[in-house]
């Protein structure tokens, strides 16, 4: 076991999803999508996001793709053309999630 | 029926590279060319140039695109789709029949589908029982009723085949889904029953997967090192077979890349419940479907599954939600960060002393290069400078404009090591709200009509 920054083995994708966004999250193998599943509950994500995502987080699994799916809910500033944010559609959520350490 | 079509994406969003198309007809072959044009945001904004100029109100990119594409994608026989139509289709279509005659394509069939522009009808909805409440929140359409710019349905496949069936090699739509711009075609030529619910969800994974262009060949990409060729991006092509089975690819020799990862990028892009991912004409689920690499830049997809459409259609409104102003200027180091914070909390306490505030929920201070998009997670760094940018949002526009008179005056009246102010006073611009909700389908009928060239 070694701590490992997320992003030197999963990839991810994130955009908008109303006032909130969404963040795919996937890996390569069998192992490392377990490992996933285990370390990334919508708690941890929710934790790692603190600062950004100010609702709740909901996670959705896609084993066929090794991939979970997390919708951090009010985390656009309001989102579309309301949003005074830099990143009012959550385009660089992906690899904040990537920044997370987890045991592996 | 043909045993494979082949279906490009050449246009992500409105303001996407016209390379794009341009490229896809002149590298390769293809049988179709797919444009997505609108976000939710556009439709207010080309309702508010329709009201100005009846002609207006439309994707005019599309027509300066065509004017690059046209003979030569005629020749080859390639058709177009695209829902550059905006809230005024007509429109649209008269000002590509007029490229057209100028550039001598006679023969040439342009079609226009029209009835996903609902504003006109919003009040016969609401006195039938149709309540239009806000999807997301739950609140009754009246709260903003009188505030509403746009309203538009979002229309499915069938609209489209139906467009291509009349004979049209330029579809041109309003609101048409972006993943119907590539099922339509697929529905048309594979004559797929409107109840064969897993092919239509194949169709819509396929259009799901190559709806933001570049996005899957290599744009936006985790390992974007991994990535070669980016000035010479290729656009994806779905190479579609009548068994619901595609291929993700792009032409030879085109940079970027399609692999698995690429593909497994876009899939989950902008992804809500991936087993319920709900469309005008089924519910796809985005769970079954295999995903693998087969060959240098195809990727196989299969085994999608869908259940039946539910018995409604989104429709997307638009309102004015207030006014908002953002500017920046740019504070050099030492103490870059103390610094700018400074900066905003004087602009703010000038305007207070002005009589001007601002609820704290519709203020934002953002010190760029310090950890703004990472927020909370990116560690505390003092760079050697920052750009602040600090905005406002209110209901009263004089009072937004206000605020944007008092960023440039620090400058000279502020910390030193202030500039980068080239940008100006920034003025008051319209929020468009949006109102996602729902209208019963049976109210809905995409009408379609099609012109040919003399």
């Amino acid at each position: 076991m070694a701590r490992v920054r997320l992003g030197e083995f999963a990839q991810a994708r994130s955009g908008d999803k109303g006032d909130g966004s969404n963040v795919g999250v996937f890996v390569s193998n069998a192992t490392d999508y377990e490992l996933l599943r285990r370390e990334l509950t919508a708690e941890r994500v929710r934790q790692h996001f603190h600062a950004i995502c100010l609702g709740g987080v909901e996670r959705y699994e896609l084993p066929n793709l090794l991939a979970l799916n997390f919708i951090l809910h009010d985390s656009l500033g309001g989102g579309g053309s309301a949003s005074l944010k830099t990143d009012a559609q959550g385009k660089t959520h992906g690899l904040a999630l990537l920044q997370m350490e987890i045991e592996r | 029926m043909r045993d494979k079509i082949l279906i490009a994406n050449g246009q992500g969003f409105w303001g996407d590279s016209i390379l794009g198309p341009v490229r896809l007809v002149r590298e390769g072959p293809l049988d179709y060319l797919a444009l997505d044009y609108l976000a939710e945001v556009t439709m207010s904004i080309m309702q508010k140039l329709r009201s100005r100029d009846p002609r207006a109100g439309y994707a005019t990119d599309f027509v300066r695109m065509l004017d690059r594409i046209l003979p030569e994608a005629h020749q080859k026989g390639i058709r177009v789709i695209a829902n550059a139509g905006g809230v005024n289709p007509r429109a649209c279509m008269e000002a590509v029949l007029e490229l057209a005659r100028k550039k001598g394509c006679s023969g040439l069939r342009v079609g226009v589908i029209e009835g996903d522009d609902v504003l006109d009808r919003l009040d016969e909805f609401l006195a039938d029982g149709e309540e239009l409440r806000n999807l997301d929140t739950g609140e009754p359409l009246a709260a903003i009723r009188e505030r509403i710019s746009s309203a538009n349905v979002y229309i499915g496949a069938p609209a489209v085949a139906a467009c291509l069936a009349a004979g049209a090699d330029i579809v041109i739509g309003g609101r048409i889904t972006d993943p119907a711009l590539v099922a339509g075609p697929m529905l048309h030529e594979f004559g797929w029953a409107l109840d064969d619910w897993d092919k239509l969800a194949a169709a819509t994974v396929a259009g799901h997967i190559v709806e933001c262009g570049a996005q899957c060949t290599g744009g936006n990409y985790t390992r974007w090192q991994d990535v070669e060729g980016w000035a010479n991006i290729g656009y994806p092509i779905i190479e579609a077979r009548p068994d619901g089975a595609f291929w993700v690819t792009k032409h030879d020799g085109t940079g970027g890349l399609v692999t698995r990862d690429s593909v497994v990028h876009q899939l989950l892009y902008e992804m809500g419940d991936p087993t319920r991912y709900l469309g005008p004409d089924c519910v796809a689920d985005f769970t079954s479907a295999q995903v693998e690499q087969d060959g240098r830049d195809r990727v196989r997809v299969a085994g999608v599954r869908g259940g039946p459409a539910t018995g409604t259609f989104k429709v997307s409104i638009s309102y004015l939600d207030g006014y908002k102003a953002v500017g920046q200027l740019t504070v050099s180091g030492p103490d870059a960060v103390a610094k700018a914070r400074l900066c905003a909390a004087i602009v703010f306490d000038r305007l207070a002393l002005d009589g001007v505030t601002f609820r704290d929920d519709q203020k934002t201070v953002e010190l760029v290069g310090s950890g703004v998009c990472h927020a909370g997670i990116a560690p505390a760094i003092d760079p050697p400078e920052v750009v602040l940018r600090i905005g406002v949002r209110d209901p009263d526009r004089a009072k937004v404009d206000r605020f944007g008179m008092e960023i440039v005056p620090l400058v000279t009246s502020g910390p030193p090591g202030v500039t980068g102010f080239a940008g100006g006073r920034p003025k008051a611009t319209e929020v468009v709200g949006y109102w996602p909700a729902l209208v019963s389908k049976h109210r809905i009928a995409p009408t379609v009509h099609v012109e040919t060239v003399r």
